[in-house]
């Protein structure tokens, strides 16, 4: 039992900042310009394939610095060119965009790539196991995805509490239109912001590719979760989507190691009544329903607390 | 313009005579080219080709050009009706799918409604791959015929074969939770109960399909269980994600699969270093000895690139050209009258049969295990030096089971 608890636990710290890793793009754009970027898992993904390509040619080392640049340019492109068109009409406008870029982004990743798996192996640097507890191992690059989830965080809460830029960013959270007056250039800092919350997304990419399956519909596959982490976090948090992908992560890992039910709680429903819908809910397993508990989570935090758990402003 | 109208009321029709006096035998592959299934589909789509172009090279079937039309379904049920009544349009009469039972059992379904309301159109649907029991059973139709062996028959063939393996002792099961994973694991219940009565059963999980990014928690879990062997009948993504967490867990049980084979599987596998560890249930594999079979696997490899996944898929296009050869015509009617009952010699060797009472084709079923290759193993898969080994073969009547089906006749 012990031995589950220590290992689930670690599991779930890994996963969350996995999670954390990919939201944190996400969470600067939307705090920064409240746009709900759907593409944002898009990037992710050219991020993995970019990452993918690039350590075919030249190495995963460079890899993992050009190809988050190389999507920060794309993300930068999309705002200049497209977004910046769309704002005027608002947001749904935007919403519209951002969501038609996704659909367009995994058809062209499927035509250049194909839709299988393509083969993204972890960099034999950091292939073997960096520490076994209770006899399982724990690989040397999920402890790397860790550092760097970790790494992140820290560097993003410095520029935003501690620099010149964070200061406008921040003050741009809240008062958008003042800092237009103030004489800053509000288009070229959205474009800035645009450009590194892409380049976070497809820095994930790089480096989750190996350790998940880099194919034409990781975006699909991830992308609802993150929405559920900043969200849940607090719209514009920062340490709220690090404790939300945390908590997020947690919560998946136990759930699936739960295998009570209704059932094995309060006892069988009247074995004369026979199998029946309400019978097939009272057996489900808390493992079972695992994968939907974070979406639970979003529609309670969004009832009780709709600025989320560590939410500034009220949108 | 009114002329032109005209001029195009004549010739229209004309194109439309010359496309039905057009000499190909269509065939519709429906299957998820898209999605968490696509690596497999597009397996299955090539393996498919590449048996059309050999038709083709002689001769084709009664003279017909057989072309393979390819229809993406996303692993979805009301997709591949959609997709069905597309390839019905585009004048498809034969419908190959196998990715999913539940797929399977919605396709079965939507066949035997259209051949009821179009009287002389009649559509017959190919069964390569979708394995839940019901499909031959209570569900049965005459329309549906299926070359795989049922997840009850491999269940039946593996329990017979693990009940003298003394050194089972606590089986965790893990399948994707809908119809086949649920068959896989309420047949392993059963056979291992009547069979093994004193192997204990330390975990039975139901996951979401195609879903699940990260194993890691699954794995967790078969470790804290104590078990020494895993039965799944996970295939696509759910098997290569699951091997593959296992792996970086340095996890060490025997796994007894159904599709560790499909793509990513065999990389994953020689990862892990689970040298002869991973068991397969198959109806043939590139190493078996037969050397008809290690002739075509090598020719298959050659043009496709990839090793040979459904050795059936060969078995039920060969049998599709002899039924038509036998009922001398292409009309699907004709065809399934023909083909029930046939039997034919398989690519692997032995002779397998399409049993009239359920159109379940039964064929010999291998067990093979993944790792080293011995001397007289030429095939390796993925590239990774590690290739299937054979263990054990169940003979076609040892891998019969009955049936409850009480087919409806036209």
């Amino acid at each position: 039992m012990l031995d589950l608890i220590v290992i689930s636990t670690l599991n779930g710290v890994l996963f969350g900042m996995l999670l954390f890793l990919l939201s944190s793009g996400l969470t600067v754009i939307f705090s920064m310009m409240g746009v709900l970027n759907f593409a944002h898992a898009s990037f992710y993904m050219l991020g993995a394939f970019f990452g993918f390509q690039l350590t075919k040619w030249i190495g995963f080392w460079p890899a993992l610095v050009l190809a988050p640049l190389l999507v920060g340019a794309i993300g930068m492109a999309v705002e200049r060119y497209g977004l910046r068109n769309t704002h005027r009409h608002g947001h749904v406008a935007e919403l519209l965009l951002t969501f038609g870029l996704a659909f367009a982004i995994e058809e062209i990743v499927s035509m250049i790539w194909g839709r299988s798996p393509v083969d993204y192996r972890v960099p034999a640097l950091l292939d073997f196991p960096a520490f076994t507890v209770f006899s399982t191992n724990y690989p040397a690059y999920k402890i790397f995805m860790l550092a760097v989830s970790i790494v992140i965080f820290v560097v993003l809460l410095i520029v935003l509490r501690r620099t010149r830029v964070g200061l406008i960013v921040q003050a741009a959270l809240t008062h958008p239109h003042m800092v237009g007056h103030l004489g800053h250039n509000v288009g070229r800092v959205f474009m800035a912001v645009f450009g590194v919350g892409s380049a976070l997304a497809g820095l994930a990419g790089v480096i989750a590719g190996p350790a998940l399956v880099t194919q034409s519909d990781m975006a699909a596959s991830l992308g609802p979760i993150l929405f559920v982490v900043i969200v849940f976090g607090g719209l514009g948090s920062l340490p709220g989507a690090f404790i939300a992908s945390l908590v997020i992560g947690l919560v998946q890992t136990f759930a699936v190691a739960i295998n009570g039910s209704l059932a094995s709680a309060f006892g069988p429903l009247d074995p004369a009544a026979g199998p029946s819908v309400l019978g097939d809910i009272w057996n489900v397993s808390v493992a079972q329903v695992a994968p939907i508990i974070p979406y639970l989570l979003l529609v309670v935090v969004l009832i009780v607390r709709p600025v989320g758990l560590m939410g500034t402003r009220e949108s | 313009m009114r002329k032109l109208t005209l001029a195009i009321a004549l010739i229209v029709p004309m194109f439309g005579q010359v496309a039905a006096a057009e000499d190909t035998v269509k065939i519709g592959y429906i299957d998820p080219l898209s999605g968490g299934g696509a690596s497999i589909g597009e397996g299955g789509l090539k393996t498919f080709q590449y048996l059309a172009d050999e038709l083709n090279a002689k001769g084709g079937i009664l003279g017909h050009k057989v072309e393979i039309v390819p229809f993406d379904n996303k692993t979805n049920p009301q997709e591949t009706l959609v997709q069905a009544q597309k390839a019905i349009d585009a004048g498809v009469r034969f419908i190959t799918q196998g990715n999913g039972s539940s797929v399977g059992l919605a396709l079965e379904d939507f066949v035997n409604k259209n051949n009821t309301r179009n009287p002389g159109k009649e559509v017959l649907y190919f069964n390569y791959a979708a394995v839940d029991p019901s499909m031959t059973n209570e569900k049965c139709s005459y329309w549906h015929f299926r070359w795989d062996a049922s997840s009850e028959i491999k269940m039946e063939a593996l329990t017979n074969y693990l009940k003298d393996i003394a050194s089972i002792k606590k089986v965790y099961l893990i399948n994707q939770d809908y119809s086949f994973g649920q068959s896989v694991r309420s047949d392993a219940r059963k056979m291992l109960a009547a069979k093994r009565p004193d192997v204990e059963i330390v975990g039975d999980e139901l996951h979401p399909l195609l879903k699940i990014t990260d194993f890691s928690p699954y794995i967790a879990k078969i470790k804290a269980s104590g078990a020494d062997s895993v039965i799944t009948g996970n295939w696509g993504q759910d098997i290569a994600l699951l091997l593959k967490a296992a792996a970086d867990a340095g996890l060490k049980v025997n796994w007894y699969t159904y599709y560790a084979g499909g793509a990513g599987g065999p990389t994953a596998i020689k990862q892990t270093g689970l040298d002869h560890q991973v068991f397969q249930l198959t109806e043939g594999f590139a190493n078996t000895g037969h050397q008809a079979a290690m002739d075509y696997e090598k020719a298959f490899r050659a043009k496709a690139n990839m090793s040979l996944w459904y050795p059936r898929a060969v078995n039920e296009m060969r049998m599709f050209k002899i039924a038509a050869e036998k009922a001398n015509s292409i009309d699907p009617v004709k065809v399934a009258a023909a083909l029930e009952d046939l039997k034919f010699d398989v690519l692997d060797g032995g002779t397998g049969l399409m049993r009239k009472d359920d159109h379940q084709f039964f064929q010999p079923i291998y067990i093979s295990s993944f790792g080293k290759l011995a001397a007289n193993e030429p095939f390796d898969e993925e590239n990774t030096g590690w290739g299937w080994h054979l263990v054990s073969r169940v003979d076609t009547p040892q891998a019969m089971v009955s049936t409850t089906c009480k087919m409806a006749r036209p």
